[in-house]
């Protein structure tokens, strides 16, 4: 199939400015200044049924049409903190197809108002901001970022803002108090960042895979692009990919394609050919999924991974085989939950460390049925009282773990490596 | 006025304004809703989670717009997921259910989560018997740990923030109210978290380390032992002392405080003050002090006290009875009549300076006010007014600092000031040098100390508009001003005369100076000069001390009579030394320099045999046959009343008189506005303007 | 000081932001800082502080809260192997611990010459490419990824010899 988003690998050259341009590059971004009102751009992202790609699926036209016209100025803030374990997907199209999202970035900001835009990295992702800012460079000397942009009343400016090692910083308002210059640590909701954002300022926070996706709209229109996809998720996604797959990578499909499919064709099968015990569909932050057949034939879109007691989030999908004990699973998780809790709430700052101590008990073999018994309730406790949902997610593998894996919670099972 | 919005909690029905917190309308109903990161005065974060309460709102049909009715009553739907009280403001309809099943185990579980990394150490716990946690894990708290004793986090227990307080990094339960009133409230922010999850700690940066003066508010509020001030850690536990309500003495501001005592055998069986603490007044000091005032106190307590009447016999102090020194010093006013000088400063209260005024007038001779400022008495035509209140302001008015730095000399107006600023009253400032205030000032003249008058003069001009439209208009002026300033700064206010909000107020270096100006004692000028040959009067001042000019000047007078607390510079030369009671040891009233008077109560027992300066000079008086009120100072501020106009309608019972006062704090729930007292023993009373036309 | 030795950079980092907000200049400021020594030391966060109109207090909270910042000196170099979940299942455990015993080292150690400290760390977003790990020192940030033990043994001899020059 011809790819929209990883589109890299089949016309070489893409990061390249002049490429970029003689693939039609731009050609939307100049559309919408020229010959589109705001509220057009809007009202045709809205059309498409474009969703976040960050993992919590908003639809992107509603969140742009949130932003206030009586408080002034705007910021569109494009989050590539990508820092989900499973995920890597913004990262490579920053790296190989940079033009595209920051077009789609571009029209964000133009369609929300904004004059200023900040792209939140990760500080890990160093080298790939330092790209960016080269290739933001040539975007206005070739005039496509800058001053009365083709010619309008328009301007815009695009600048990068390096993290510094923080998860937490992927929340949206953690991030913009990262940018102001903060400990990256989420804010109460309301008011959202539609209108209290960058600066206290109405502001779009919008994933870079979302961004992505917003050229290819606005230069093809809403219903070619709904036509992709199902239902209730339009367009194309990118599943990253990882765990015990022979071919781990990013894969650009439409919604709806099967777990199986992803694995087994695309992913090249299971290491080892071992059957998959369990999946992790959204990353760390993920249900498990027990990898049954009716599983695996499930399309991978909103709706239908819901059913399964999981979501599709970012899609970032981790598989695991036979060889592996959940006991071990949950272990890997709560550790990146207790060093990432930003130590704002009680609950999530006290909880993780109180799982990660339970966990590592388990995981020794101490007195197993009373530990794990004790872990779920302390999940569970944990459950719907945080501020923000790093520390609802930590606790979806320890739960789902526990109640559908029970056999790896037993004294002869647990603190069996990985195979 | 903001709309009223009707909604129930736990089936009780309360109004309140729009935009109130749930936490606060549960409050004002008497219903407590557990908090720890909450706190009444700061912006809430909604960090801890312990508010979490079931929130319910009427259901609205989506067609019509208009609410789902279930029967009579509007169908109220509940979310999924608990709210919490401190960050949720009410709705009309909304219903609250914080006693619920859910609320209580909600309640419950983030205790439990909070109690697993805190240290079992509430027996050696300052904060042991006045601590919310402790208070609320009795009331609500699981009675057995499902959490391994050795796994508890463990740090550092006695870090040491700066010299005055200590932070046990085990206690803290990373509430954040210390780091948020350093930043918000103080304007110093110079504590913060370091690290993250649970390694999170407190620190501090600055140098010198916790470089605030409001740095002992934070133990107040601190909701657990975490901060602790030097001063007082492991001195005494709560239920051991008494509480006694008094006045600050240390500038003119008026700080309400509560001093703790205790009867202890290390201090010789007495009963002796353990700790200072801000006791609430939302028109003067809100919950807060400086830590000029929280520490300040010790001096009343010091061994070097005079504790007897001294006569200089052979050129030598000696201690004498009472009845001696009395008839001594009664002999030397007896033979120089108005030939005495009457010298006095502001760390008298009203009753001592009332019954010097009243001795010197009848003796012909004035009484002078030792203070480095001319032009004081201005503030008594230009001052505050009844109704006047700093917390009130915001746009509108215009706030003008010249020649002072709040911060310094007055620090609990710098944190007023401030707010007022942040409320967006404009703030200009005329100084020499820079100040903490400047960063929240619309205007900022720095100019030489000469040139200020000339600066002032030329503000009504500068200003413009600003000023004239401005419907208020303050003007703290520095308390060594010219009487050119004064008067420079009194132009200003010349069409606002007794319009309340509406003031110059003096910032005076003690804490009653403003007292003895209404009283109309006038600021000393040239005494250098004028002590030689005659009898010199002191009370609680020590120009000796201050000046070696005026030193000099005491030895060429004829007789030197101090009554004082310690033996000074200017007692060291007089020939009679009468020891007078600290401020903490009888009752008396204070004038702030915002013109409100206050009372204060005694604390401790007197020293030795010093009496209360209105006594002492009530008997001297009684040596010259001429009868002043020295029964009790209650007595005298009732002469007060009646012989001084702006002290008219002032009595010790009005001045203990209290109104509820929000936020309401001090109560059972030190979880919600930390340890500051709640005053019941009075708010004080404003001066009147005595001739509001000019 | 920053501002003498990277002038044009700082310059850039203060222009990304309004004027009046200063503040968020404290992380690249960070950042370019910490390229000197590998941590941010006392003078520097006083530097940063008045650079970005903000207490020391306030710098020293960022330095604290974000992992990619250090407060104390350790290995000119830090080799930061992610062992996160997705790079687990396909090795990086057992690479980090095979890495540490070939550098005769215990994870979060450093080579007695001083030069590369080896430390577990969370995910970094490489997930297809494990085992891998960043490369944090003078020059920044690297990835290294798809690596073996020996191709790493071969990286750090590469950057001892290069960086003896260096020094």
């Amino acid at each position: 199939m011809t790819t929209l988003l990883l589109c890299h690998r089949e016309i070489p050259g893409i990061d390249q400015i002049e490429v970029y341009r003689k693939n039609g590059g731009f050609e939307a971004f100049k559309k919408a200044v020229t010959g589109m009102k705001p509220q057009e751009v809007i009202d045709e992202v809205k059309a498409s049924g474009l969703r976040g790609r960050g993992g919590a699926g908003f639809p992107t036209g509603i969140k742009w049409g949130f932003i206030p016209n009586t408080i002034w100025p705007h910021y569109v803030v494009a989050n590539a903190d990508e820092s989900e374990p499973g995920t890597f997907k913004d990262r490579e199209l920053m790296e190989s197809n940079p033009f595209q999202f920051l077009e789609g970035m571009a029209i964000a900001a133009y369609a929300t108002g904004a004059n200023a835009a900040y792209i939140y990295l990760r500080g890990e992702f160093w080298p790939v901001a330092a790209r960016l800012d080269e290739k933001i460079a040539e975007m206005e000397a070739a005039g496509f970022l800058g001053d009365k942009l083709f010619g309008s009343e328009y301007s815009l400016r695009i600048h990068t803002h390096l993290g510094a090692g923080a998860y937490i910083c992927g929340e949206e308002t953690a991030l913009l108090e990262s940018i102001e210059g903060h400990r990256g640590q989420p804010r109460i909701r309301p008011p959202f960042p539609a209108v209290y954002g960058l600066y206290g300022k109405p502001t779009v926070v919008n994933n870079v895979e979302t961004l992505a996706n917003v050229p290819l709209i606005i230069a093809k229109g809403s219903g070619w692009y709904r036509s992709l996809g199902t239902a209730d998720s339009a367009g194309v996604k990118i599943f990253s990919l990882s765990g015990h797959v022979k071919r781990p990578g990013n894969y650009e499909l439409p919604f709806g394609t099967t777990y199986r499919e992803l694995i087994y064709t695309h992913g090249g099968g299971v290491v080892d050919d071992r059957p998959v015990k369990a999946i992790m569909s959204a990353g760390a932050s993920s249900a498990l999924i027990v990898a049954d057949d009716k599983a695996l034939d499930t399309p991978m879109d909103y709706a239908s991974v819901r059913t399964l007691g999981a979501d599709l989030g970012s899609a970032s999908v981790i598989v695991i085989n036979d060889s592996v004990e959940m006991s071990w699973i949950i272990n890997k998780t709560i550790h990146f939950f207790k060093h990432e809790s930003c130590g704002k709430c009680t609950p999530c700052r006290e909880g993780t460390y109180w799982m990660l101590h339970l966990v590592e008990r388990i995981s020794h073999g101490e007195d197993v049925q009373a530990n794990t018994e004790l872990l779920h309730s302390v999940a569970r406790q944990m459950q719907n009282k945080c501020l923000c949902p790093l520390g609802e997610f930590s606790t979806m593998a320890v739960t789902t773990a526990i109640e559908r894996f029970p056999a790896d919670f037993t004294p002869s099972t647990v603190g069996g490596k990985h195979g | 006025m903001a709309k009223i919005i009707s909604l129930t909690i736990d089936g009780h029905a309360v109004s309140v304004p729009e935009g109130t917190l749930i936490v606060n309308a549960a409050k004002r109903i008497g219903i407590d809703i557990p908090v720890f990161c909450f706190h009444p005065k700061m912006e809430p974060v909604g960090m801890c989670r312990q508010c979490l309460v079931e929130v319910g709102r009427p259901v609205i049909d989506r067609a019509t717009g208009q609410p789902v009715m279930e029967g009579d009553r509007p169908k109220i739907g509940f979310g999924p997921k608990l709210e919490t009280a401190c960050t949720t403001p009410v709705s009309e309809g909304m219903v609250v259910l914080s006693q619920s099943e859910k609320a209580r185990s909600s309640q419950k579980e983030i205790l439990e989560f909070l109690l697993t990394s805190h240290p079992l150490d509430c027996p050696v716990c300052d904060k042991g018997g006045e601590c919310p946690l402790q208070n609320l894990t009795l009331a609500y708290g699981p009675s057995a740990s499902r959490y391994l004793f050795d796994e508890k986090h463990h740090a550092e227990k006695h870090v040491a923030l700066g010299d005055k307080i200590f932070l046990d990094r085990e206690r803290c339960i990373q509430c954040g109210r210390c780091v948020r009133f350093q930043e918000n409230v103080a304007g110093d922010p110079v504590l913060a978290f370091y690290q993250r999850g649970r390694n999170t700690d407190i620190i501090t940066s600055s140098d010198p380390p916790f470089d605030s003066i409001f740095s002992g508010n934070t133990t107040d509020i601190c909701p657990v032992g975490a901060l602790t001030t030097a001063d007082f850690r492991f001195g005494a536990r709560p239920w051991e002392m008494k509480a006694a309500a008094s006045i600050c003495s240390l500038c003119p501001v008026g700080c309400n405080l509560t001093f703790n005592t205790r009867r202890e055998a290390k201090s010789g069986g007495r009963v002796v003050i353990k700790r200072a603490m801000p006791r609430q007044n939302e028109a003067v000091n809100e919950i807060w002090i400086c830590d000029r005032g929280r520490f300040g106190w010790h001096y009343t307590e010091s061994e070097a006290r005079l504790a007897q009447p001294m006569v200089r016999k052979n050129g030598r102090l000696e201690a004498a009875s009472w009845k001696d020194a009395l008839a001594l010093a009664g002999s030397r006013l007896a033979a120089s009549k108005k030939e005495t000088v009457f010298l006095a400063t502001g760390r008298l209260a009203n009753e001592d300076l009332f019954n010097i005024k009243q001795l010197a007038e009848r003796l012909g001779g004035e009484a002078l006010l030792y203070t480095p400022a001319a032009g004081g008495e201005l503030t008594t035509k230009y001052g505050f007014s009844t109704g006047s209140d700093l917390s009130a302001l915001g746009a509108g008015t215009i706030l003008l600092v010249v020649a002072a730095d709040l911060y310094h000399a007055a620090p609990v107006w710098h944190l007023r000031v401030k707010q007022a600023a942040e409320r967006g009253a404009a703030l200009v400032i005329v100084n020499a040098a820079e100040t903490k205030l400047d960063k929240y000032a619309r205007k900022v003249i720095h100019c030489t100390p000469e040139a200020i008058v000339s600066k002032v003069r030329g503000l009504a001009q500068e200003l413009g508009d600003l000023l004239t439209a401005a419907e208020n208009l303050v003007v703290f002026f520095g308390g060594d001003a010219s009487t050119d300033l004064a008067s420079a700064c009194a132009t200003l206010l010349e069409s606002r005369r007794g319009k309340p909000n509406n003031g110059l107020v003096g910032v005076w270096k003690h804490a009653n100076d403003q007292g003895a100006l209404e009283l109309g004692f006038k600021p000393a000028a040239g005494l250098a000069k004028s002590l030689k040959g005659k009898t010199v009067y002191l009370a609680a001042a020590d120009p000796a001390g201050a000046d070696p000019q005026l030193a000099a000047a005491l030895r060429e007078a004829e007789a030197v009579i101090v009554q004082e607390l310690f033996l000074s510079e200017t007692a060291k030369l007089a020939e009679v030394v009468l020891p007078a009671q600290a401020f903490t040891e009888r009752e008396g009233t204070y004038t702030t320099g915002e013109r409100r008077v206050q009372r204060f109560y005694p604390a401790v027992s007197p020293r030795g045999a010093a009496r209360p300066d209105f006594v002492i000079t009530a008997l001297l008086a009684k040596e010259l046959g001429i009868e002043l009120e020295s029964r009790s100072a209650r007595l005298v501020m009732d002469q007060i009343a009646a012989a001084e106009p702006a002290f008219a309608g002032i009595s010790y019972g009005k001045l203990a008189e209290v109104a509820e006062q929000w936020p309401l704090i001090g109560r059972n729930d030190l979880y919600y506005g930390g340890t500051s007292y709640q005053n019941s023993q009075g708010l004080g009373m404003h001066l009147d303007l005595v001739d509001k036309k000019a | 000081m920053l501002a003498e030795k990277y002038p044009n950079e700082v310059k850039k980092i203060m222009a990304k932001y309004p004027p009046e907000r200063k503040q968020s200049a404290v992380m690249p400021l960070l950042h370019l800082a910490q390229l000197e020594k590998g941590f941010v030391d006392r003078h520097q966060i006083t530097e940063i502080a008045g650079m970005c109109g903000i207490t020391e207090t306030d710098v020293a909270e960022i330095v604290g809260f974000y992992t990619l910042y250090h407060d104390a000196p350790e290995g000119k170099l830090r080799i930061q192997v992610c062992t996160d979940i997705a790079c687990a299942l396909r090795g990086a455990d057992v690479f980090l611990a095979d890495l540490c015993a070939r550098l005769g080292i215990e994870p979060g150690g450093t080579t007695p010459d001083g030069l590369v400290t080896v430390e577990a760390v969370m995910c970094l977003a490489a997930c297809d490419k494990a085992p891998m790990f960043q490369l944090q020192g003078p020059e920044g940030i690297s990835y290294h990824e798809n690596m073996t033990v020996d191709s790493t043994v071969a990286l750090v001899q590469t950057l001892r010899d290069s960086g003896k020059e260096v020094r």
